[in-house]
């Protein structure tokens, strides 16, 4: 239990070192906040406990930054003991008192420019020329992307209706015909105003069933019906209304979704939807 | 003309087409290169080239690989440094803007080089991007980094740290530089 919690200790400490040494790197903070023979005595310390592989791996960790701080630190002395050291803050402010113009004035005294030129020579020119004379000329390069010539005239309202472009009856004018024809289902299969949603949108194919289900979500959602739910009954019924609502009632709208997929259409067919 | 005399002149002129002539990205020719091109007695061409340039104000520059070496470098040494021409006096503010920098931009480019060296060569972006805002439009000072990287004066790691990159080495005499801010009188 002892050596637990001190192995536990231990992990908390490699990595807390880990941590200092990371921002020491990335940072650029003086190396020597890092104390090496504390940190070196902290490692040493807890080494004889690592078992676990991975205990193993984060002593290396740690002494791999260690030995990165120490790398830096060195670098850090040499830094310090050539010419090129100022001390950064001293620099700094200097920098913010000279002017625009001063510093450059001292920058061109320290600047020596590169030299270089770009320049064609005759070699080029001649390599130029014959390319230029191996060169097709536009016309012929471009003969093979030409697009097909297409004749264009104007377009009729009927074959824009088979490209199905347009519909041949405007959606408002659809939505009422179809609203009819639930009047006219209601009035022959239905029963005290209303009829059951799949008597109703129920058709020969799969494809006219979505249409007249997609139709029919339009019918509630523009007040020409309602839906009227018997969730224990599990039955759906469609109610046309007399006329269309035209204002928005206070209560608030609500999504309903309603599954119409082929084996509900399938069973239907065979008349074994409930 | 003597042989000898006569074999250095076609060589000189071999290394001038060299070194003037941009033929990759970054300027200059590497010393391999000018080795293959001129013969092992390549630096011995390069000294007289020099000669021959100082009179107009220009000079063969060696820019080394890491630090400088101390005393004669050695062939290896050689080898592997960049060789290139560089002005070998100064630009009058004047001059320097009808090569294309404008006062501003040089300016910030001069606080950004001492304001590295001053850091051993390494300082975060955001840190050099705050020192110029003090003089700077803000728009303008990141633009202008990216401008300093672009032309080979600094170079940005995945930290977002700012290094010298080649053509700082090649162009700013980096002590001078120190040196010259320094001792301005403020």
């Amino acid at each position: 239990m002892q050596s637990k919690r001190t192995r536990k200790l231990g992990r908390e400490q490699l990595r807390r070192i880990i941590e200092t040494c990371k921002s020491v790197e990335e940072r650029s903070l003086n190396p020597f906040l890092v104390n090496v023979d504390e940190v070196i005595s902290v490692i040493k310390e807890y080494f004889p406990q690592w078992e676990l592989s991975e205990d193993l791996c984060l002593d290396a960790e740690t002494i791999h930054h260690l030995a990165s701080v120490i790398k830096l630190q060195s670098e850090w002395v040499k830094h310090r003991s050539t010419s090129l050291y100022t001390d950064p803050f001293l620099l700094e402010d200097k920098l913010t008192r000279i002017g625009k113009e001063g510093i450059v004035n001292i920058f061109l005294d320290a600047w020596h420019p590169t030299v270089q030129l770009e320049q064609i020579s005759l070699h080029s020119l001649a390599e130029g020329i014959k390319y230029w004379k191996s060169l097709l000329p536009l016309d012929e390069r471009w003969k093979e992307f030409s697009p097909e010539k297409s004749e264009t005239g104007p377009a009729t309202r009927e074959e824009l209706i088979r490209q199905r472009i347009l519909r041949d009856k405007a959606f408002s004018e659809e939505l009422e015909d179809f609203w009819r024809e639930l009047r006219r289902n209601v009035g022959e299969k239905g029963k005290d105003g209303k009829i059951r949603y799949w008597d109703f949108i129920g058709a020969e194919t799969y494809e006219v069933t979505v249409h007249k289900a997609f139709m029919t979500s339009f019918l509630v959602t523009y007040g020409y019906a309602t839906l009227e739910i018997h969730p224990l009954e599990e039955e759906i019924f469609i109610k046309p209304y007399e006329k269309p609502l035209t204002e928005i009632g206070e209560k608030q709208l609500v999504s309903i979704p309603i599954a119409v997929t082929a084996e509900d259409w399938m069973k239907w067919k065979r008349d074994e939807l409930e | 003309m003597s042989r000898r005399k006569a074999y250095y002149t076609n060589k000189i002129k071999r290394a001038v087409h060299l070194l003037f002539y941009r033929r990759h990205r970054k300027p200059g020719v590497k010393g391999w290169e000018l080795r293959r091109a001129l013969g092992s007695d390549y630096p011995t061409v390069l000294k007289i080239l020099d000669k021959h340039l100082k009179p107009l104000d220009l000079q063969v520059k060696t820019v080394f690989e890491g630090e400088k070496p101390v005393g004669k470098p050695t062939l290896d040494q050689l080898n592997k440094a960049r060789f290139c021409i560089t002005l070998r006096g100064e630009l009058t503010p004047k001059e320097a803007k009808m090569i294309g920098w404008r006062i501003d931009d040089l300016a910030g480019l001069a606080t950004t080089i001492a304001y590295i060296i001053s850091k051993k060569g390494k300082a975060p972006r955001k840190e050099v991007e705050e020192l110029l805002q003090d003089k700077l439009p803000k728009w303008k000072v990141g633009v202008n980094v990216d401008r300093y990287i672009r032309y080979g004066y600094l170079v940005q790691d995945e930290n977002d740290q700012l290094y010298l990159d080649w053509r700082t080495h090649t162009e700013v005499n980096q002590k001078a530089l120190i040196d010259l801010v320094l001792s301005t009188e403020t």
